[in-house]
């Protein structure tokens, strides 16, 4: 099954591994990772799955959308930052390790 | 010490965590009477019904949350009393539950149709999961004919989804216009374009008159105009109803939901109730208000934790709403009034606009579709009451991102 790390911002990790078709949003929600609220329940439309993606990893083009949301995060957008709902278990990612921003909203 | 939270829906699983969030360290008891883990009912009328969906609802917490932060979440649980003089919440089939403080958080339920053959088969509501499983079966079939009975949120939404999917859908509703309760005459225009060109056949004007069946069976909705609309099945989105009994039996004042104070506080001492029964004193309405969302959820739950944890706080948010109807994403920040004045910035062909709502000069609500970067950016006007000009919003060339963003780092600065 693919695998997602969460780091924390105090520094702690979560490891969970989930079903093909788990977005990076739901899988936290569903495993208890804190730090990732999920607000609108996936539509791209509240910016509160902020996540920084580790390493090079090949995933999808940011859309309009997620590109219009991400300028709305509550912690600085970067280069590797992604909306947690966007990006998807085996179809964007086999293993992935994300950092999650100290504050989502 | 305990404080007992009767209901586990947005608003009570956020009161639960934002009470650990605020250091509270006494016991607390969270009850719901549906057996699930608690989850977020939003998608059931969108993302859950759609081709390939979900198979499973999203929790609104993963299962583990409820131990890790000492939540007590007995699941299954129906309240039957409130006995607020001894501080007891009464249990079918259990030992009354003592609270020292009282969080009602129960909901409200669909609105049932009063009207002959309202108890065929046939006839679907849209508020919880089983709800939702019934209809995506129909839906799968992908093919057959529904009348939505009812143009608010949750009837357009799921219209919307039924007409993606191939079938023919038919919407009736007593009002003039879509959503006529809390959108703008011109956005309800707009959404008269998006359904119809998405084929669903609208008709205003058009009550719940009676159900036609044959065989115990719904075939038809009959309308009050004498029209008869032939279906496989019905939805009704008529909106919600809160239980008063349970509050008025413990001397809770209810109109309409339950009554509190900017404190969220009923007549009853130790006593609160949040979420989409709550009937609040709103400034952004000018008035008493209640209102079903998940901001409204959320951010009073925020707010009685607070209080509870022992540092008092009032409720004083602006209010935001979402709705995904097939190809729009509508977001609102505030409240319109059908006598608003209506400043478009973007433009509505691109499927992509806003609409700044003034009254007396002051901006009270936006609605956006597709532009969530200018709902996040009224949100922020609304909340800081720093709204723009009417000249700003006719300026296509004024940046009401960086405007809005300046706001929220000025606002940080103690004045």
């Amino acid at each position: 099954m693919p695998k997602i790390t969460y780091h924390h911002a105090g520094g702690a990790t979560d490891t969970v591994e989930v079903p093909e078709g788990t977005s990076i949003m739901r899988a936290a929600l569903s495993n208890s990772v804190s730090g990732i609220i999920g607000e609108c329940g996936g539509q791209t439309m509240c910016a509160t799955c902020h996540v920084y993606v580790r390493g090079d990893v090949d995933l999808p083009e940011i859309s309009e959308e997620e590109d219009e949301m991400l300028d709305c995060t509550a912690d600085d957008r970067l280069n590797n930052s992604r909306l947690g709902c966007r990006v998807v278990a085996g179809r964007d990612f086999g293993e992935i390790e994300v950092d999650l921003p100290q504050s989502q909203n | 010490m305990s404080t007992v939270i009767i209901g586990a829906g947005h608003a009570g699983v956020q009161a639960a965590e934002s009470l650990r969030t605020e250091g509270y360290a006494d016991r607390i008891v969270l009850l719901d009477k549906a057996e699930h883990l608690p989850y977020q009912r939003p998608p059931l009328s969108k993302d859950y019904i759609k081709a390939g969906g979900d198979p499973a609802p999203l929790p609104l917490r993963g299962a583990a949350f409820y131990g890790e932060h000492d939540i007590d979440l007995r699941t299954g649980v129906e309240v039957v009393r409130i006995d607020s003089q001894a501080q007891l919440v009464f249990v079918k089939g259990g030992e009354p539950i003592p609270y020292n403080e009282l969080i009602i958080a129960a909901g409200a339920e669909a609105r049932r149709a009063h009207c002959a053959g309202n108890g065929l088969e046939g006839i679907n509501y849209l508020r919880t999961v089983e709800d939702a499983e019934t209809l995506r079966a129909q839906l799968d079939r992908g093919y057959g004919r529904v009348v939505v009975v009812g143009a608010g949120f949750i009837g357009l939404e799921f219209a919307a989804v039924a007409a993606q999917r191939g079938l023919d859908v038919t919407v009736i509703d007593f009002a003039q216009r879509p959503m006529q309760r809390v959108l703008s005459p011109s956005m309800s225009d707009y959404f008269t374009q998006v359904h119809t060109d998405l084929g669903v056949k609208l008709h205003f004007d058009e009550g719940l008159d009676h159900f036609v069946g044959e065989q115990g069976r719904v075939t038809a909705v009959a309308g009050t105009s004498g029209v008869t609309y032939p279906c496989d099945f019905a939805v009704v989105g008529l909106g919600v109803v809160t239980d008063e009994d349970l509050a008025a039996a413990g001397r809770i004042e209810c109109d309409r939901g339950i009554l509190v104070d900017e404190y969220l506080s009923t007549n009853v001492p130790h006593v609160y109730a949040i979420g989409d029964l709550a009937v609040f004193p709103s400034h952004h309405f000018g008035g008493n208000l209640r209102l079903e969302s998940v901001q409204n959820a959320t951010d009073m739950a925020k707010t009685v934790a607070k209080t509870i944890a022992g540092n008092p706080s009032r409720y004083d948010i602006a209010p935001w709403f979402w709705s995904n109807q097939g190809p729009v994403k509508l977001q609102i920040a505030g409240l319109a009034d059908p006598a608003d004045v209506v400043i478009e910035r973007g433009n509505r062909s691109t499927g992509k606009f806003s609409q700044f709502l003034f009254r007396d000069g002051q901006l009270v609500a936006v609605e956006s579709v597709n532009a969530p970067a200018d709902h996040v950016a009224a949100r922020k006007l609304l909340e800081h009451d720093a709204g723009i000009t009417m000249e700003q919003a006719r300026d296509h060339d004024f940046d009401l991102k960086a405007y809005a963003r300046n706001l929220s780092s000025s606002a940080m600065t103690p004045s």
